[in-house]
């Protein structure tokens, strides 16, 4: 296996819980939600996760992500839709209560010396021919079964926004909702639904991150990606197909500190690591935040 | 200009916020309880742990809590002036640390230079850094409408990965063995505040620095323009004395400079030396500890005190009784989501601003 190989394999399997979140938070954003709480929401599933796949297998792991995380999501959806709160305060809110009550039923289910419990992760399934390709075959379809949910997600995502009523829908909610009350939509009720479509994509981006990365959990180990993936959706400018080449970039970036290192190379990996915020805060200013962010984002 | 009935009204007013954060402290203790029993423990031992770690004696006081509270003390401020102006600055975390970079990088580089003024030179170094790293979000908001939620997400990891190369880089020890900066000078550092403890005189700094927010908030016309922007920018702009936009950005620059100078001071009264895991996310907890004084100075002097004391105590508490620190997150989280539910149901006062006014959605359901 080539260095390109192992680098491409690395920047995939790096991209995938991230593409997975951010294709979630895409869609919450575009119905007018800024979901702080997504970072307490990776979290949750990647402890659902772990509780779901030590008690029968992986499937059962990430049935109970899932679960877990729409629970996070109703929670949040209560605070933000039903009585409007704010969106910031209440997001800080979740990522605080998912942190702390993930760390302690860690600790009180599992025990405290931190014996890493050890659970089977989902092997790759290479996709046949696809994965023949030289070089790029085995690295983007050599893969756990999540990552064929990415690729398989962002076109369908992206056609439902731009092209059927559903998706109309839900862009009239994030942009104007008044019109859209007007043109006979309830708002609350497709923000509902995106709020948890979004905080279930959550939920397995974090239950990637034990069944198909880590295969143990430790606390607070979504480490920031809840926030990474709202900076994707921005670079990706609120389109699916944005977000997910947008992960495939923050990926590339991350795997290539461990290929400069694994070469020798002594270059500070900081920089690279800071290069992706970096362009993101720079391509936000270029097309101004406004021309593409939902109009209402953010917005009670 | 402190006249009785002022004197009268400040005092009121002060017992007011000291009812609330109590209220707030009771019901973190009882959330704590709670979680402490519902995980099998006992509560008794472990609430002795946590007193004793935080409040109980004279020395976790001064050299836990009351520490762990001056850069929440600083932070919270800032926060609490920005959230105040509707500036969502979620990145007191990111401009904490440049603070602290900027601080040991004058107290490194021109302590020779500077002798005995390099320690107010640090600090004000760290104030100004703050206030730049927030102005990139600033600049990015008014010049191109970038949102500064996301923005100050951002610069927050650039922040810690810019601390990240130096420690491994630029300012590095002289071996180069450790990911971190050399120690400053003694007479760069804050003094201790009393011999056998770790107190140090940002501690008074930062009890000084809330009064002084407080008082520009409610009484001066920068703050009454803060707070006007704050409540209604469309009415703030229209009645025509009040440019909001600008109001906004130097709310923002301020709350940085909090921020850089909760960094700065951490550096020069804790640390002593640059490392990438300078703060354990005090930037963060002050975004809990601004919510939960509801945006009032005043109230984040004692609710900082309260965090810090709860987090401190935790400490103790996963040492003596083996439970998790991090059960704190969330008594921190469900105080903020109680404040919230609470809020919901108030149309008016200090509550309000946790509800930001109904955007006319009519729902059908």
């Amino acid at each position: 296996m080539g260095a390109l190989q192992a680098f491409l394999q690395a920047a995939v399997r790096t991209a995938t819980p991230l593409a997975l979140a951010a294709l979630g938070e895409t869609i919450v954003e575009r119905a007018g939600i800024i979901n702080i709480g997504l970072e307490g929401t990776i979290l949750a599933g990647a402890f659902g996760g772990l509780v779901g796949a030590s008690e029968s297998g992986v499937g059962a792991g990430y049935a109970m992500a899932v679960a877990v995380a729409l629970v996070f999501g109703a929670v949040s959806g209560w605070f933000v839709i039903r009585l409007r709160a704010d969106q910031i305060i209440c997001g800080t809110a979740m990522n605080l209560l998912a942190l702390g009550v993930t760390g302690t039923l860690y600790r009180d289910l599992y025990g405290a010396a931190g014996a890493a419990l050890r659970i089977p992760t989902s092997a790759p399934i290479a996709v046949p021919l696809l994965s023949r390709i030289p070089v790029l075959g085995p690295a983007f379809f050599e893969q756990p079964p999540v990552t064929y949910l990415w690729y398989a997600l962002t076109p369908v995502l992206w056609w439902w926004l731009a092209r059927t009523h559903g998706g109309l829908a839900l862009r009239a909610v994030g942009e104007r909702p008044r019109s859209a009350v007007v043109a006979g939509i309830a708002p609350s009720r497709v923000r509902w639904r995106a709020l948890l479509f979004g905080s279930a994509l959550g939920g397995i981006a974090g239950g990637t991150l034990v069944l198909a990365q880590a295969g143990t959990f430790a606390e607070g180990m979504s480490a920031g990606r809840g926030f990474i993936a709202i900076a994707i959706v921005v670079l990706g400018r609120w389109d699916p197909r944005g977000a997910a080449l947008g992960a495939l970039f923050f990926g590339a970036v991350s795997a290539m500190q461990f290929a400069l290192q694994s070469l020798g190379l002594d270059l500070p990996y900081q920089l690279f690591l800071a290069l992706p915020y970096l362009v993101t805060l720079i391509a936000l200013a270029r097309t101004g935040g406004r021309l593409s962010a939902p109009a209402a984002l953010g917005e009670p | 200009m402190i006249d009785r009935t002022n004197a009268r009204r400040m005092a009121a007013r002060a017992l007011e916020v000291a009812r609330a954060v109590a209220l707030n402290g009771v019901v973190a203790f009882a959330l704590l309880s709670l979680v402490i029993a519902a995980g099998g423990h006992a509560v008794g031992p472990a609430m002795r742990a946590l007193w004793d770690g935080s409040f109980g004696s004279w020395y976790a006081l001064t050299s836990a809590t009351l520490v762990r509270a001056v850069p929440l003390i600083l932070a919270g401020l800032g926060v609490a002036l920005a959230f105040r102006a509707h500036v969502w600055n979620i990145g007191a975390e990111g401009q904490l640390l440049v603070g602290a970079t900027a601080a040991a990088i004058v107290a490194l580089g021109a302590v020779h230079l500077l002798g005995a003024f390099t320690l107010p030179a640090a600090l004000v170094a760290g104030a100004i850094a703050g206030a730049l790293w927030a102005g990139i979000a600033a600049v990015l908001r008014q010049r191109y409408g970038v949102l500064e939620v996301i923005s100050t997400i951002m610069l927050n990891f650039l922040a810690a990965y810019l601390v990240g190369y130096l420690v491994r880089g630029p300012l590095q020890e002289p071996t180069h063995v450790y990911p971190q900066s050399s120690d400053i000078a003694a007479i760069a550092q804050l003094p201790r505040l009393f011999p056998g403890s770790r107190a140090h005189w940002g501690l008074v700094l930062a009890f000084v620095a809330a009064p002084i927010v407080w008082w520009a908030l409610a009484r001066t016309a920068a703050g009454f323009r803060v707070r006007a922007v704050g409540a209604n920018p469309e009415a703030a702009q229209s009645a025509g004395l009040i440019d909001a936009a600008r109001t906004r950005t130097r709310a923002f620059l301020v709350s940085g400079a909090l921020a850089g100078l909760a960094g700065a001071v951490q550096l020069t009264g804790v640390t002593f030396a640059l490392y990438e895991n300078l703060s354990p996310g005090y930037g963060f907890t002050a975004i809990a500890v601004a919510l939960l004084a509801r945006l009032d100075a005043l109230a984040v002097l004692l609710t900082a005190v309260l965090f810090a004391g709860l987090e401190s105590g935790a400490l103790a508490m996963q040492r003596d009784a083996g439970i998790p620190a991090v059960t704190v997150s969330i008594v921190e989280g469900a105080l903020i989501l109680l404040a919230l539910a609470g809020a919901a149901g108030t149309r008016s006062g200090v509550l309000a601003m946790f509800r930001r006014a109904p955007a006319g959605i009519e729902d059908e359901a």
